[in-house]
């Protein structure tokens, strides 16, 4: 574990009084505290550091033994019963005072990117003076990586969260950045409370050929000048299968023709489809002949 | 609506341990809403995350009711707005080059 100034984190200096240890936790708390910064990873992270630096500092031995020996301080007593000092740690000013600071609860969705103290402190929870109650769980949010052709069906997929298998059903029509809630997934409570919720987020990868505005889907389609010109038959992929469009006679480049119910299914309503749009894209002929360059020349007189 | 939809509010207080007073506090907000029924006050199960949040904004953050009040605006313009810039991004996913 890397060394976390505790100090510069609650932004306080290192004679600071308990009194200003408080002032400064309860202001940076409220700021960074998740139910006030929703979907807010930053903040999330923010908050863990300055709740593990207030259990820190806000306790009169630890703090000591944090401005001794630094990130070793978890194993003062050790190193007092061996009298010496910790490779490369301490030399810390020494403080004195302090206040036993209740900690803020709240519910925490990743707990892996800061010390482990924190997670065996609160794991997620905590509370000035609730600390007794029974907790529901932290909720847990998950990300769940799809593609386009995955999301156009519903499906079942089984997921690992905290090393558990969960097998979820993802509806047809789920929206890249939607949130579907896991009921009882997350956490286990503490103290005989409920467990929490698994949160997932869909985030879904875009389609080389197709583009998705929530239930319509948009594709181009290259077609060859002569039947740009003359009119024709052409067999366009949706993701229900190969379908046959009728193009008319002197069609533009850029025209677009709408395929009704061959787009997106529409998010759990069975049996309801958006449309396919293809744009044409007329490519004009290259390598000519010379005859056909001839015929062309012919063509450009009349 | 059933009563497995409705939890007793004594057994939140009791569980929470949290003032009775503070849940009526926020029900005359608006910010909640209690049900009662054969005497009994209860509030909707699928209420409890949004008041588990309250309770910790006023029991962890020392936050008064007004403020809940004004916050739970606030989160709900927030959360808003978020659907909103997240159905926009979707769109712009249109547009985006392959």
């Amino acid at each position: 574990m890397d060394f976390i100034d505790y100090y510069k984190i609650l932004e306080i200096q290192k004679s600071a009084t308990e009194a200003e240890i408080k002032k400064a936790y309860r202001k940076l708390a409220r700021k960074y505290h998740p139910d006030l910064n929703p979907n807010d990873k930053t903040a999330e992270a923010k908050f863990k550091s300055i709740n593990e630096a207030n259990e820190v500092l806000s306790n009169v031995e630890n703090r000591k033994k944090y401005d001794k020996y630094g990130k070793d301080w978890k194993h003062a007593d050790e190193f007092e019963k061996a009298g010496g000092q910790p490779r490369g740690g301490g030399g810390q000013q020494q403080q004195s005072g302090g206040f036993a600071g209740g900690g803020f609860g709240g519910d925490f969705s990743d707990s892996g990117d800061f010390s482990d103290f924190f997670n065996s402190m609160y794991g997620g929870q905590g509370g000035g003076g609730r600390q007794s109650a029974k907790y529901r769980g932290q909720d847990l949010n998950a990300e769940f990586q799809l593609n386009l052709k995955s999301a156009f069906t519903t499906h079942k997929q089984t997921l690992t969260v905290n090393g558990k298998n969960i097998r979820i059903t993802i509806p047809a029509g789920v929206e890249n950045g939607q949130i579907i809630k896991i009921p009882n997934h997350g956490s286990p409570g503490a103290n005989g409370g409920p467990n929490g919720d698994l949160y997932i987020t869909f985030n879904i990868a875009n389609d080389p050929k197709f583009k998705r505005d929530k239930s319509n889907l948009y594709s181009t389609h290259d077609l060859d000048l002569y039947t740009a010109l003359l009119g024709g038959e052409v067999v366009v992929d949706t993701f229900d299968g190969q379908v046959k469009v009728k193009v008319a006679p002197e069609t533009q480049s850029g025209t677009k023709v709408k395929l009704k119910g061959k787009g997106f299914p529409v998010y759990k309503k069975a049996d309801q489809f958006g449309d396919l749009y293809i744009t044409f894209n007329v490519k004009l002929p290259t390598n000519l002949s010379d005859k056909q360059k001839e015929l062309f020349r012919e063509i450009s007189k009349l | 609506m059933t009563n497995s939809n409705l939890i007793l509010i004594e057994q939140i207080c009791r569980h929470y341990e949290v003032e009775p007073d503070f849940i009526v506090s926020l029900n005359s907000y608006g910010l909640i809403e209690i049900i009662e029924l054969e005497q009994n006050k209860y509030l909707k199960l699928q209420e409890m995350t949004m008041i588990e949040k309250m309770i910790r904004m006023h029991y962890d953050l020392q936050i008064n009711i007004e403020g809940i009040d004004d916050i739970s605006h606030l989160l709900n313009k927030i959360e808003n707005l978020q659907f909103e810039l997240q159905s926009v991004q979707n769109r712009l996913r249109i547009y985006d080059a392959e």
